[in-house]
Order: structure tokens, then sequence, then C-alpha cells
């Protein structure tokens, strides 16, 4: 922005009336673009409503997949699903959250500390579909552990610490460095620092940061089907060593069909995606305000 | 305490979370004392997915016991895993490659190749084009071979217009595109590389629909759900123009673009009441099971002639 060059009174006026009309063109600037972003939200939901909302039933919820659309449902791809997403959060949390306060609270900042830090931010841009052939070598092959749920699980697990990590570091950082001084200056141990003032200030930071992560693992197809999610199954898992199907992949299955009927089936499947996600994020924020509300 | 507290709160939701897939699980493991059980696990061709899909939920309700699983890696990422010893079946959409049986050999996986329907791929056009209605194999062959110089639908027929001629194909790891380039083309996998290709026939389907100079092949059941935005071609392989239909389709007289599909199965895994049950099971059900999933069945004679490979290859 240039400002006038001649010195004339009405100088300061005018300057200060082309700022407002940019501070109010830039409002309407980044609303459009959140607009935009509801729009396509709004369009898809309702898109897929209209397709799929007369098909979702408890019947759909309770039947496997067949080859009949109107005996077709979701039972063991919802179950696979539900059983991923509880593994994967079971194992990804803890490792994660050991490491980012690891990172955080205890290590030095030298030089092995950076590799580690850079090589984390690095790990969270791989294509998920890299995590899937690492698994297929190392849990399926190396470990034997086979196509089993365990194996989808552990695979997932690594598309998701990397995030979870960098989440859950932002927000122990953002825990004032003030609050950790007053609690060793009344002789708090760092252990006791972290347990009783880090922690509990940083749950909704890394909260936040997990559901995201988590709710990227619910969508994913392509690593789940290197190690080895099937796509018909009729029935559901009993352990972790199980084989499984996921929705994803199931939802894929039948829009990838010549019939129309499989295709309003699919925007059924999305749909329940979709309630899975909600329900996901609902506990997760029900949890988080608890944190809140005590902190 | 705050923060003992809410951590077993989160504890509490993940275990109830488990807890109630675990429930939902109990209720499959019924199982008829008659019936077999026992895994079945299939993988391969996406193509024959919906009649293996169709086959394992009919052999599924007669043994509930059973767990059959079917997956859709490709005819050529079904035979790596079944030349593995992986999998007891692999389906797929095109005969074995040397390159795969000698894979298989090498691991000691002895087979019988079973054909469980066929399939004719179709020539489509827009319904706007009113020109071409039929093409003959040597007119296929010098659009779609590589480095060819049709660029216009005048380069194919000098009668019809000079407008682009457009392609759409599927994907080069499909067996449909294996099998179109084999047979049209002579060799498989050559092709030319500038066509709009899509592993996903519905795609193609969209795109045919909505492109009025547009030339496209897929499998038969995607023409006949969308027939009413597409048209049909004929093709002449010598003995005159012939349109896909179900009974073209069956006598084999829509040459050479009706292709079987294949079933390949493990003689190892044949000693397993279960997957011996399930072939047994697809050979005997194959000519109501397939009609029902869009492709066409074999005639009862060549069924019972798969039921006896199989039993020789189960006695041994």
């Amino acid at each position: 922005m240039s400002a006038g060059s001649e010195l004339i009174p009405s100088r300061h006026d005018e300057h200060g009336r082309r700022r407002k009309y940019l501070g109010t063109a830039f409002a309407i600037v980044a609303g459009l673009a959140t607009v935009v972003g509801v729009i396509a939200l709004i369009v898809l939901i309702v898109d897929v409503a209209i397709d799929g909302l007369p098909r979702v039933t408890l019947e759909f919820l309770n039947s496997f997949a067949s080859r009949f659309p109107e005996r077709a449902g979701v039972k063991a791809a919802l179950a696979g699903s539900v059983w991923i997403l509880g593994l994967t959060t079971v194992i990804s949390f803890p490792i994660s959250i050991g490491a980012a306060i690891y990172l955080e609270e205890y290590a030095a900042g030298n030089w092995v500390t950076r590799v580690i830090q850079t090589n984390i931010a690095n790990l969270a841009g791989v294509p998920s579909i890299v995590y899937g052939i690492l698994g297929l070598a190392l849990f399926v092959r190396a470990l034997q552990l086979d196509r089993t749920i365990l194996s989808g699980a552990l695979t997932l697990s690594l598309v998701v610490m990397p995030v979870i990590i960098i989440g859950a570091q932002e927000a122990i950082r953002a825990v004032p460095s003030t609050i950790r001084e007053a609690a060793f200056g009344l002789g708090a141990t760092r252990w006791q620092v972290v347990r009783h003032q880090v922690l509990p200030m940083a749950m909704p930071g890394i909260l936040t940061g997990t559901i995201l992560a988590l709710s990227r693992a619910v969508g994913e197809t392509a690593p789940l089907i290197m190690v080895g999610a099937v796509g018909f199954i009729a029935f559901t898992p009993e352990g972790p060593m199980d084989q499984f199907t996921v929705l994803p992949l199931q939802i894929y299955s039948w829009i990838s069909r010549p019939q129309e009927e499989f295709r309003e089936l699919a925007a059924a499947g999305i749909i329940v995606l979709l309630l899975l996600l909600l329900t996901m994020n609902a506990t997760a924020i029900l949890v988080r305000n608890r944190y809140q509300s005590r902190g | 305490m705050t923060f003992r507290g809410s951590f077993m709160c989160t504890a509490i939701i993940v275990t109830l979370a488990l807890a109630a897939c675990g429930g939902e699980a109990g209720d499959a493991g019924a199982s008829n004392s008659s019936a077999l059980s026992g895994r079945v696990e299939i993988d391969g061709s996406s193509t024959v997915f919906p009649v293996a899909e169709a086959v394992a939920e009919e052999f599924q309700v007669a043994n509930p016991g059973a767990r059959v699983t079917v997956g859709f890696s490709g005819s050529g990422g079904g035979f790596k895993r079944f030349c593995a010893g992986e999998i007891d079946i692999a389906n797929a959409s095109r005969p074995i490659k040397g390159s795969e049986a000698e894979a298989c050999a090498a691991a000691g996986v002895e087979f019988t190749e079973l054909s469980v329907a066929w399939d004719g791929l179709s020539v489509i056009t827009n319904p706007a084009n009113e020109f071409a209605s039929c093409l003959t194999t040597g007119e296929l062959r010098r659009i779609w071979e590589p480095n060819s110089a049709v660029t216009t639908w005048r380069d194919v027929r000098s009668e019809w217009p000079a407008e682009e001629i457009r392609l759409y194909g599927p994907g080069t790891d499909s067996g449909t595109f294996d099998y179109f380039t084999e047979v049209i083309n002579g060799e498989s996998g050559a092709s030319r590389p500038d066509f709009q290709a899509s592993e996903d026939d519905n795609i193609l389907v969209q795109g045919v629909a909505g492109d009025r100079f547009a030339l496209g092949y897929f499998g038969y059941a995607y023409y006949a759900e969308n027939a009413s935005r597409l048209k049909l071609l004929s093709v002449d392989s010598g003995n005159g123009c012939v349109a896909p239909a179900d009974d073209t389709i069956e006598d084999g007289s829509y040459a050479p673009l009706s292709r079987p599909l294949f079933v390949y199965v493990k003689h190892a895994a044949l000693a397993r009441p279960e997957v011996r049950g399930y072939v047994d099971f697809m050979l005997e059900h194959a000519l109501e099971l397939v009609p029902s999933t869009g492709y066409h069945a074999l005639s009862a004679e060549q069924y019972a002639e798969g039921g006896r490979l199989i039993a020789a290859a189960g006695a041994r």
C-alpha cells in the first residue's frame, strides 16, 4: 500500500478510509473462504442424504454384505471399523503422548533431538499407502501377524502417531513456563510437575490433535487394503487376530458396482461412517470439556 | 486427583467401545454341527468379485460356521498371494500368465483352473453418435494399438466426421485391460497410452455418456445397467457384425470379446472339507447364482466338467 506522497491536510483521512476499506474487504474474503467450506460440506451431506438416508435402517446396520442390495448391510464393516479404531487408539495414544512429553519436558536440545523432531515432522507428511507397504512387510510378513485386525491397527497407528505427537507437543508447549517454575519452586519433582500441572493443562489440546488424527484414520482405505482388509466377509471379528473389513472399503466396493442400488447403499454407508465420526468427536469433546471445567 | 478421574473416564469409554463390539461378534459364532466350519480365503480380480460374493453369501447361509473372506486385489495381486500360498482360491479375469505359473511351481503350489462365468467386453459410444454402429477388430486395433495414428473418427473410416475421437478404457492394472489388449492388439498390455483410464467402470460410463465423440470399452454388465445413456457397438471379427447379448456371449459368437472368468483352486487346500465344500457348492449353484451378478453362466455340462476336475484333484 502506497501512502500519498503529497503533504495535503486530508492525507490522514484518506489513508484511514483506505485502511478501513481494506479491512472490510479482507473480512469479506475471509468470510467467503469459510462459506466455501461450509457450502461444500452441506452439498456433500445433502447429496449423500438424498441417496442414502432411506437405506439407513437398523436392518442395514445389522446385516452382512449381500449381492441383493435390499438385503445388504454394513455389520461386518462397522464392527471392523470400530475394532480398528479402538485398537489404533489404545496403541497410538500412550506411545504418542509419551514421545511428546519426552521431547518437550525431558530431551536435551541437542542435534539428536532435532533429528528426531525433523523426522517426526516428515513422517506426518508421508502418504498413508507407504505405511501400508511397511505394514505388509513388517507386521504381516516379518512378524507373521497375518492379515488381521492387529496388523491393520498397528499400521494405522504408524499413520496417526506423528500427527498426534506433533499436536501433543504444541499443546504441552502452550503450557506457560511460569507454572512449571512455580511448581519446581515449591519443591515438586519433574514427574510431579508433568503429572499434576503440565498434562492436565495440555490435555484439551492433546485430545483435539488425537481426534483429528483418528478421524483421518477412520477414513483410510489404502494402507488397510495393503495389510489385507477384505471385500466380502460375513462374520464380525471376535478378537484382534481375526480378519476384517472396514467401512471405507465396503463403500468403495459398492460404489464400483454397475447397479444403481449399490450406489445408494454406498451413500448409506457414507452416512454410517459420518455418524461414527460424529460419535467419536462428540465423545472426545465431552472428555475435553471435563478437563477444561476442572482445569 | 482430577487427572486420574479423567483418565479413568477415557479408559472406560475405550473399554466400552471394544466391549460393544465384542458383543456384536458373539452371535456369529453359533454353528451348526452338521455344516462345515473353518476358513476359506479368496482374493483376486474385482471383476470376478461379485460372483465370488454371491457364492460366498449362499455358502455362508448353508454353513454358518464357515468363514469365507473375499478380497479384490486384482487378478495380478490375487495370483501373487495365491502362489505365495497365502490364499486358497484366486479369482482372475484372465488366464494365469507364464511368469505367475512359474512362481506357483517354484513355491510348490499346484492348482486347478475352473471357468465360472462369461463376461462380454462391450465397445461403447455416446447415443448421440449416429454414424458408428459396428467396428471391425481391425479398426479397433488401429484405434487402440501403440503409436496409433488415429486421432479423429475420419481416420477410422473416411466417411465419418473429422471430429476428435476421445477414448475411455480400464486402467492398466485391470484384467479387462490385459484381455482387450491381448485379443485386439495381439499383446497383453500393449495399448496407446493417451486415453482416459479408470479402474472404476462407472467413471468410464460417466465419461462416455457425457462426451459426444467418445469411444470406450468395459464389461457388459456396466452397459446393461446404463443402456439408456450409452450406445452399444457391434464387433465384426470377419463373420459379420455381432452385438454382445445374452445369447451371443453364451454361445461364443460374440468373438473375440467374450471372455471367461476364472477361479484357481489350490490342490493342497482341497484336502480341507470347507474349501472342497465351497468349490463344490460354487459349481453346483453357479447356474442360478451367476446370472444374478450381471454375468453369464456356462452350460450345466461345463460346470459338471469342472466338478470332475476338482474331484480328480481332490482324490490325489
